[in-house]
């Protein structure tokens, strides 16, 4: 196959980036989408050309790391795909692909398709855990789950962490990534006692980050690689409506620090 | 030091009012609102296909004085549609700057495949339903830009309004627009509001695109029968 | 060197309660004046550091992808061990200690193994606590299933993403310390040098890999959680960031080395397409329940699966092993599968591959009970090669998948370098010569949660550290062996990518030291690893420079330690003349071909002790003794 790819150079973040063009020729339709990038870096290496930085590590799907924007397209055209399993045969000989990193202002790019995501790690830290210190636990069994929410709860926690989502989203919103949390651990009798104030917390992080609201137009749901549905969203809505209406500060006295 | 109660619940919706999600809220509200509004005002317009009565009174200009018979009423009702609108419009506002910040750097490829036009569209729509608003009040409420306005002539200020042919297109166009925003708002706002279930959201979502349509339909063949000579 | 183990006396299921009664403790007071370095956000080190920053250390973690998050941990499918016995199945603690010993080919230490089993229940309330969703029964409570043909129900899954759901429990605790301000994260950032004061770890170089910067980072004790190092075969089921370097540059700092050349192959992945495959794909094994493995009994016949009758195929697994068949032991599986493709009856564009067929399942069971149990693995089977296994019987070889391999750890977690800490499957491991299924997650989380803790402080209580800064002289000669490294390493200027030494040493390491080994050929790869590590200082090509986000730099650095490693496994697999577990010397078989042990000679942990460059490494033996578990051959017949 014959594919013509381009892509987003940019050395640094502070320096001005462009779209470069490439050739390649010997595109085997087996290859992974980003086997074929790390054959146009060889090529380039051997040409004495810096090659393209990308994200990637585990390249079967479930690390997050990797992900772009081809053609518009955040992880490319096969629905619930990331980039790293993304094959060369869902494309044609001859097509011409734009490769862009995710665009958001709380994402900045470092480098060609490599941007920082550490925003969503504060949107974690600002709520997306249990407390539960290492050794405080009560038996597994202790506290059933209803099967029904236990698989509810798992498929919000498939979520990556990719940021695709906030790729798609026209309003670059990390509604989706952080409901999907907030699903997750909200769905489970283990998180109730955290529930409406994580959803606050979360909510409130994500906008200090610098990510749009959710006009519920669904983009993100249809780029997920994990199939994260908007019903995440409308829960997080929900529990932020409690949360932000019933909230008390904490006791000055006796109140969890 | 404990706030005093007012200032506390200030707080609480300042708090809630900051974050995207209450803000989102607000507009759901005051979309209920406005959604209520122009459902009862389709259905009030509709009367005039009713005849005259035996007295030669319209059945729609006896509607018009019915709701006019309360200054304090219709002016209760109007602030209201007034607050929503503003706060629906405000929040827009917010929002809109908040995405444009949010993606400061756009992409050079664009694909939206897997979106309603509806839903990108909303910032494009609703601006301009919203100067329909103004002009639909100059129009018929004040009569300012009416050719020959007489006040509760409700029947006769239709169809001399209507009969100005391009009044009655940009009435047209922007009640197609006005299908366009409901046809993603009205399912929105239940979203929003935190309601989705996987059983009722995608009847919700249909429900939401018929309702869209019947109010276009109904109001768009207003002017249209003004237009054919069907109402004179 | 002498190695002493630590390993309590007494009853076994006594040693690990009163090794910890005997800890010496910090005093909460003082925790906060102790610093302490993770490297590694992965069960092992991931859990570590948030318990560690709630007991109160003062924790500086690392980890080189952007996230804690990411850690490769993340990919591990099936499940979790834990003799909890929910099943009422039999199940204990001295059943999973037994099956992981016996297992592992006797060549894991007894206690080590049987604390692994015991705090395994301690696991699954904290995992189940942290808000792990785990499958569940529709009572509500958690569900097993029997998985690796153990013969009690112990596993504790979550989808086929247990490694994910774990990991993000483990992430969000240390997320938490992080927004506590007790965790101090450094993400993108690579431990390039262990700082060794007075005998003693004392910290770390690290390289910022955005920025290129490189940092010394000084503590009291430093915690390598960094994981295997399967990627010596280039191709492997790992990630592709996955390295060796954090333990390497320790090895070469005296930490002992133990057991490199035991590594777990996995049978079921799918096969290799083409020069340009980077990474090898996991199917989860319990596709074996159901699938049907064979080949052409032609040697070389090209037709489709399909055309080709059923009495021209072979069911080597069913007709060699008739009582266990298509459910043989991981290592049975593979090198049958090797011996399959040798003898040139492989399948596939490269003849690397049998086929594993679900036609008579779905005859059977019909399609739609199929798709059930096995739908997202043959979906993930058809995105990857475009074919059907509903129609098309799917093609799979063996892959490198775990190394047991590892720093040498005495009972209390700690290498030889007094300080240095190492978990999960960084450590030379409880795992023996093989791992059972599931029973990875289990270890790095033990050691994470619940073994480091008390070691870490028994450590520090003990010990005299004098006050060292960034300023003493071990930790500047560090950082400036690290800066000239990196300069080396951008100044060769040679004609070939870091990737094609990468790939040629994989190749080196699977041909002679991968599923089947003898001397001759062993003999043999060193010799070219040798001269791939000659040519490779001579002739890589690193563009760019030190001071940005340069992954050329980044790979180069962890391919040149991967090719030292590489010598050592073959070095430790000559020296190991017996065949146990992942290990299988050609020399060493019992009639049947299956692996023969040598206890008399070899029940050793081999702990190789650097001796500086160009030198022979020196062989350390920790002598392995077997209370409770006594060795027995392995039959499958």
């Amino acid at each position: 196959m014959k594919i013509t790819l381009n892509v987003w150079r940019q050395a640094s973040p502070a320096e001005a980036g462009r779209m470069v063009k490439y050739e390649l020729d010997n595109v085997s339709e087996h290859m992974s989408f980003l086997e074929m990038l790390d054959v146009l870096n060889e090529q380039l290496i051997g040409k004495g050309e810096l090659p393209v930085s990308f994200d990637h590590d585990c390249r079967e799907g479930i690390c997050g790391s990797c992900g772009f924007v081809i053609n518009g397209v955040p992880h490319g055209p096969r629905r619930g795909t990331t980039v790293c399993q993304l094959h060369m045969r869902e494309f044609k000989s001859g097509d011409e692909l734009f490769l862009e990193p995710w665009r958001a202002a709380a994402f900045p790019v470092i480098k060609d398709l490599v941007v920082n995501r550490s925003a969503f790690d504060r949107i974690i830290q600002a709520g997306g855990f249990v407390s539960i210190p290492t050794g405080s636990a009560p038996d597994g069994n202790a506290i059933p789950v209803p099967k029904k929410d236990s698989d509810r709860a798992m498929s919000a926690a498939t979520c990556i962490g990719c940021g695709a989502c906030v790729a798609a989203c026209p309003n670059a919103s990390a509604s989706l990534f952080t409901s999907a949390k907030v699903s997750h651990l909200g769905l489970l009798p283990q998180g109730q006692p955290e529930r409406y104030d994580r959803a606050v917390k979360m909510v409130n992080q994500a906008k200090e980050e610098g990510f749009g609201g959710c006009t519920n137009i669904g983009l993100c749901e249809a780029v997920c690689p994990k199939n994260i549905s908007l019903e995440n969203i409308a829960r997080m809505n929900r529990d932020f409506t409690v949360g932000a209406w019933t909230y008390r500060e904490a006791a000055a006295e006796g109140g969890a620090a | 030091m404990a706030m005093s109660a007012t200032a506390s619940s200030l707080a609480r919706v300042s708090r809630f009012y900051e974050a995207p999600v209450g803000k989102k809220v607000v507009m759901a509200v005051t979309g209920m609102v406005l959604v209520g509004f122009v459902l009862g005002h389709m259905a009030g317009n509709l009367q005039i296909y009713l005849p005259a009565g035996a007295d030669g009174v319209y059945a729609i200009d006896r509607y018009g004085a019915l709701l006019h018979a309360s200054e304090e009423l219709l002016w209760g009702a109007r602030l209201v549609l007034l607050a929503s609108i503003g706060l629906h419009i405000w929040s827009a506002i917010q929002l809109a700057t908040a995405a444009n910040a949010a993606r400061p750097v756009r992409y050079v490829r664009h694909s939206s495949l897997h979106s309603s036009y509806a839903s990108r569209t909303m910032y494009w729509s609703g601006p301009i339903i919203g100067l329909f608003i103004v002009y639909h009040l100059l129009h018929f409420t004040t009569g300012t830009v009416h050719p020959d306005y007489k006040y509760l002539s409700v029947h006769d200020n239709v169809v001399k309004g209507f009969s100005v042919w391009y009044a009655s297109a940009f009435y047209i166009v922007a009640m197609s627009l006005l299908c366009l925003h409901l046809y993603h708002g009205v399912w929105s706002m239940f979203q929003s509001l935190g309601f989705n279930h996987p059983r009722y959201t995608p009847r919700l979502q249909f429900g939401a695109k018929v309702f869209a349509l019947l109010i276009a339909a109904g109001n768009i063949s207003i002017p249209l029968a003004v237009l054919t000579g069907l109402v004179k | 060197m002498e190695l002493n183990s630590r390993t309590p006396s007494g009853p076994i299921e006594k040693r690990w309660e009163q090794a910890k009664f005997d800890m010496k403790l910090v005093n909460p007071a003082n925790k906060r004046k102790y610093h302490v370095i993770v490297v590694g956000t992965g069960l092992a080190g991931g859990a570590a550091a948030a318990t560690l920053a709630e007991l109160g250390y003062n924790v500086k973690c690392f980890c080189f992808q952007d996230s804690p998050r990411r850690a490769h941990s993340i990919a591990a499918q099936g499940g979790i061990n834990a003799a909890k016995n929910y099943q009422n199945d039999g199940d204990s603690i001295y059943r999973l200690f037994y099956d992981t010993v016996k297992g592992g080919d006797f060549r894991a230490r007894e206690s080590n193994v049987y604390r692994l089993a015991e705090i395994s229940v301690n696991i699954i309330d904290q995992a189940v606590a942290q808000g792990v969703p785990f499958a569940r029964e529709y009572g509500g409570t958690l569900a097993n299933r029997s998985f690796g043909g153990a013969q009690v129900s112990r596993t504790f899954y979550a989808r086929g993403q247990t490694g994910q759901q774990l990991l993000l429990g483990a992430y969000q605790a240390l997320e938490r310390q992080i927004s506590l301000g007790k965790v101090d994260m450094h993400t993108r950032t690579e431990m390039l040098d262990l700082i060794v004061i007075d005998g003693k770890a004392r910290g770390i170089v690290s390289r910022n890999l955005i920025t290129g910067q490189l940092d010394v980072h000084m503590a009291d004790a430093v915690i390598l959680g960094t994981g295997g190092y399967g990627n010596v075969f280039y191709l492997s089921t790992n990630a592709k960031g996955s390295n060796t370097t954090a333990i390497w540059r320790a090895h070469k700092r005296g930490a002992l080395f133990a057991n490199p050349c035991f590594t777990q192959i996995h049978p079921t992945c799918i096969p290799v397409s083409g020069d340009y495959q980077s990474k090898l794909t996991l199917m989860s094994e319990s596709l074996r329940n159901d699938g049907r493995i064979w080949v052409p009994k032609k040697v070389g016949d090209k037709r489709s699966p399909q055309s080709i009758p059923e009495d021209e195929r072979d069911y080597y697994l069913e007709r060699e092993y008739p009582s266990f068949g298509n459910l043989v032991p991981r290592d049975v599986a593979s090198r049958a599968a090797k011996r399959m493709c040798d003898a040139g009856r492989g399948v596939g564009p490269t003849g690397l591959g049998v086929y594993l067929d679900f036609a008579e399942s779905i005859q059977r069971l019909g399609k739609s009970a199929v798709a059930e149990r096995y739908g997202n693995l043959f979906e993930m089977y058809e995105r990857i090669t475009g074919e059907n296994p509903y129609e098309v019987p799917m093609r799979i070889y063996p892959a490198i998948h775990y190394t047991m391999g590892g720093l040498w750890v005495d009972y209390q977690l700690q290498s030889t370098i007094p300080g240095l800490f190492v978990l999960g499957e960084a450590n030379f491991s409880d795992h023996g010569a093989n791992r059972l299924g599931a029973s990875a997650l289990m270890q790095g989380l033990a050691d994470g949660y619940f073994v480091i803790p008390y070691t870490l402080g028994n450590y520090l209580a003990s010990t005299k550290l004098d006050k060292v800064t960034s300023d003493h002289a071990a930790a500047k000669a560090a950082k400036a062996e690290v800066t000239d490294r990196i300069k080396k390493l951008l100044s060769i200027k040679g004609k070939r990518t870091v990737d094609s030494f990468h790939r040629e040493l994989g190749k080196i390491i699977w041909d002679y030291c991968g599923m089947a080994r003898n001397e001759k050929g062993l003999k043999e790869a060193i010799g070219k690893v040798r001269a791939l590590k000659k040519e490779f200082w001579e002739n890589v090509n690193v563009l760019g420079s030190e001071g940005e986000l340069n992954q050329s730099l980044e790979k180069a650095g962890r391919v040149a330690d991967f090719i030292e490693l590489g010598e050592l496994m073959c070095i430790d697999a000559l020296d190991r003349k017996e065949s146990c577990g992942g290990h299988f010397r050609e020399e060493y078989q019992t009639p049947e071909g299956e692996a023969q042990r040598d206890d008399e000679n070899y029940a050793y942990a081999a702990a190789w002790e650097y001796a500086g460059e160009g030198k022979e490494p020196i062989l350390n033996k920790e002598p392995l003794t077997f209370e409770y578990v006594k060795p027995s051959q392995r039959s499958y017949k």
